[in-house]
């Protein structure tokens, strides 16, 4: 009978990808090995094989076509000694067409020109367009040139740049975290990148006793500008090596100013205002949000560091959210409307310094607080967040702050355990009846 | 029915690999580049100072001798608190390696032990006693300490307290001189026991595989802390181990300024052609302990007693001084003129305020947010 070949899932992450290239036709005889297509997923392109031997029998999805979903068949091969199928008439649409999906978050943006980019594509603008600015600006880490990044967020930086300022490294964390630390401390401005951050604990010396020390025991005399940038958090089904948080230990040294924004116009605005600063900075991604699209304005827009702000404003109740949890809230406070809880937004965009003005105004405004944190609970934002609420906005409150954060074990890799380990807006959505007594 | 299927990768890195040229050289070459430095080195072991050069690198190590000295004395007294490494017995090494660098381009950055460095690169002894002593007044304005002393003017990178550290932090020195392309060299100092960190190996990678120019310079001193080299090192000749990285390597004696001086020429040299790093292992030996409060039971009080006796540096380069006819006279106005040097140095140290308590959150952070 015919088999199916349906389209693969390529990375942890991918849903969709674009059948960039058929390489055999209908009728053509083929054998384990060989190559039948390309595929681009938004991470890279890769080849497709066939594992069997026997005859291509129809071609279900064209090439060049894209947004084709996991699991679409998209063609199929005739076993030895069967007739391949007959072509399908040009009538015969393939069984599931594929459709580009629409951006599922997307913000508008009064008054400017805007597109519609990847959250991936802002960062690597922000890069190049800060490169174009100072010649003092280059990136250095683990495939970051040739291979165009393991998440593809370096893409095209080698080709305008070359290789002076887009640089491979081995791997070799703790050494070119210290490389580029020096080369900050030499006058250049570095962006490092880290593959995820959970490499970066290899390196951490170096961003705290190394970077984030260095002007305060020089007594202001010695900078160190650089950024470390990378995916942080859980990204999916990599298990517990692969899926941390490390927001709030970084977020705790005093010398390091700590960002992770959720959106594209963020991620691009503050990774700008990150490589201008004077000062050494973690920049924390969030990889399931890479291929997330975005509206954002068309222009050469900083965003200030150390602000927070109000995504969704609302009387009843503050959830206080970072980086991927924002997405989240927002999805939480547009199911509390319905049944009547308006929900206030507060994206904190900044970790350090913490913009708690922010936090303790909206806090007198709704008098009640929830704080949703895709990591650990212990000693996390969460908790600090709860703690300048004790400390500062104690008497605006009308009832406890809630953390709703991860579970608190190793993230797991079964796909049940994994989706329990995690926040999400139901909890969230949960947590904040909770505070108002509903 | 699905069949699952294989997918593989396009690696447009495997094209570049297979048009790089040039296999690697057979290895009775790379053995002799290896060792080309050496050769350069045995031919020609010590440098020619002139009567005047070597009366300067007298005064200098003098200078740090008494320093040092001094240092100790007012760490007993109290008003030192804290780490406190000296470099007693070494001072060879930085003051034969500084007098071969450009210091208007070239960059320094060493370990905790690192007042002898900045003594020989021409920092204030007064800026630096009063960061020992943690007044206002120290180049550091009393927040860094001992271990934590930088000057940028100077292209002195510092003075780093995590062990290993300043060998990253150095080949990302060396890393900015290539790119800005300014023709300097950085220098990065560690000792036997730093040698043992991974992260040194990793930059000695990165230099060799970028051509850094970087002199990476060892000071063996025969003891990390209290674990003797022999404990602690299955290779205990630290100039072979840059080889496995295509480093060449050259063993010097230490305690010789001149022979300190000519291999620094030899190494800055290569490296200045934009031949890569090299790796200088100075022998060389501390004769107080690892730090203050170090009680060195590790060692003998006959071991300590004849390196002083018989390999200090500073009575070597004194007794040459006579040998060559300079006037005893010249070097007892030296030693003398160090003694005040040092003595208003420690009463700056001494009376100089504390840093006013508002310095406690400032240089946090650089800018305001």
């Amino acid at each position: 009978m015919a088999v199916e070949l349906r389209m693969p899932a390529l990375s942890p992450t991918m849903e969709e990808g674009k059948l960039a290239r058929w390489l055999v036709k209908e009728g053509d005889a083929v054998k384990s090995g060989d190559i039948l297509a390309e595929i681009e997923t938004d991470k890279a392109t890769m080849e497709f094989e066939a594992i069997d031997e026997g005859t291509i029998g129809r071609i279900v999805v064209p090439e060049g076509s894209e947004g084709v979903k996991v699991g679409t068949v998209i063609a199929t091969i005739e076993g030895e000694g069967e007739d391949p199928a007959p072509k399908a008439p040009p009538a015969a649409a393939p069984p599931q067409p594929p459709a580009a999906t629409p951006a599922p978050r997307s913000e508008k943006q009064e008054g400017r020109n805007v597109a519609t980019i990847t959250l991936r594509e802002a960062l690597r603008d922000a890069m190049a367009e800060e490169m174009r600015r100072d010649d003092r600006v280059f990136v250095i880490g683990e495939e970051v040139a040739e291979y165009q990044g393991a998440y593809k967020v370096t893409q095209g930086l080698l080709e305008e740049f070359g290789p002076r300022r887009v640089i491979d490294t081995p791997i070799t964390e703790y050494g070119f975290a210290g490389i580029g630390t020096g080369a900050a401390m030499g006058g250049l401005r570095p962006i490092v990148e880290f593959m995820t951050f959970n490499f970066a604990m290899q390196a951490i010396d170096h961003i705290i006793n190394s970077a984030a020390k260095t002007n305060y025991m020089s007594g202001g005399q010695m900078r160190c500008p650089i950024v470390f940038r990378g995916p942080n958090g859980a990204a999916a089904r990599v298990g517990a090596q692969h899926s941390q948080n490390y927001a709030p230990w970084y977020a705790s040294v005093p010398g390091l100013v700590v960002i992770a924004p959720y959106d594209a116009a963020d991620a691009k605005g503050l990774l700008k205002s990150a490589i201008r600063s004077d000062d050494p900075v973690v920049f924390l991604e969030n990889e399931l949000l890479y291929g997330h699209s975005f509206e954002l304005a068309e222009d050469d827009q900083t965003v200030p560091i150390g602000k927070a702000r109000v995504l969704r404003e609302g009387r009843d109740v503050t959830i206080v959210a970072y980086s991927i949890t924002v997405g989240m809230a927002l999805e939480a406070a547009g199911q509390l409307a319905e049944e009547g809880i308006e929900a206030e937004v507060l994206d904190l965009r900044t970790l350090r310094p913490l913009d708690r003005a922010a936090v303790l105004a909206s806090l007198r405004k709704t008098n009640r607080l929830i704080v949703a944190e895709e990591g650990w609970p212990a000693c996390s934002i969460a908790s600090e967040i709860v703690a300048i609420c004790m400390e500062d906005g104690f008497d605006d409150l009308d009832a406890p702050v809630l953390r709703v954060c991860n579970e608190d074990v190793p993230m797991p890799y079964a796909a049940n355990l994994e989706k329990a380990a995690l926040v999400n807006a139901a909890r969230i959505q949960a947590a904040a009846r909770k505070v108002c007594g509903r | 029915m699905a069949r699952s299927a294989r997918t593989s990768e396009i690696s447009k890195a495997k094209a570049a690999a297979s048009a790089r040229p040039a296999p690697r050289a057979e290895e009775g070459q790379d053995a002799i580049q290896l060792r080309s430095l050496q050769l350069a080195h045995e031919a020609e072991s010590r440098y020619r100072a002139s009567d005047e050069e070597l009366l300067h690198f007298y005064e200098q190590m003098v200078l740090i001798r008494r320093f040092e000295e001094k240092a100790g004395q007012l760490y007993g007294l109290g008003l030192i608190g804290g780490f406190c490494h000296l470099y007693i017995g070494q001072e060879a090494v930085a003051v034969g390696v500084q007098s071969a660098l450009d210091p208007a381009r070239d960059s320094v950055i060493t370990g905790y032990r690192d007042h002898g460095h900045m003594l020989a690169y021409g920092i204030d002894p007064k800026v630096i006693m009063a960061e020992l002593t943690g007044r206002a007044a120290g180049i550091s304005r009393g927040k860094g300490g001992s271990m934590h002393m930088f000057s940028v003017e100077h292209k002195f990178y510092g003075g780093h307290g995590i062990v290993g550290a300043q060998v990253s932090l150095g080949t990302g020195l060396a890393f900015a001189h290539k790119y800005r392309g300014d023709g300097g060299a950085c220098v990065a100092y560690f000792g036997d026991g730093a040698a043992n960190q991974g992260q040194v190996y990793e930059s000695f990678n990165m230099a060799s595989l970028w051509q850094l120019p970087i002199v990476y310079v060892v000071e063996n001193n025969g003891y990390a802390m209290g674990t003797a080299v022999r404990r602690g090192s299955a290779e205990t000749h630290f100039y072979r181990r840059g080889t496995a990285f295509r480093i060449p390597g050259l063993p010097v004696n230490g305690m010789d300024v001149l022979e300190v001086r000519r291999a620094t020429d030899i190494a800055i040299a290569y490296v200045r052609a934009g031949n890569g790093p090299v790796l200088l292992e100075f022998n060389t030996y501390r004769y107080r302990g690892h730090s203050m409060s170090d009680p060195a039971k590790y060692r003998t009080r006959e071991e300590v007693q004849e390196m002083r006796e018989k390999h200090d540096p500073i009575d070597h380069a004194r007794d040459e001084l006579l040998k060559r006819g300079v006037a005893e006279d010249a070097i007892k106005a030296i030693d003398k003129k160090l003694r005040s040097v040092v003595t208003e140095a420690a009463d700056f140290a001494e009376n100089s305020p504390e840093p006013d308590l508002c310095e406690l959150g400032t240089d946090v952070l650089v800018e305001s947010y």
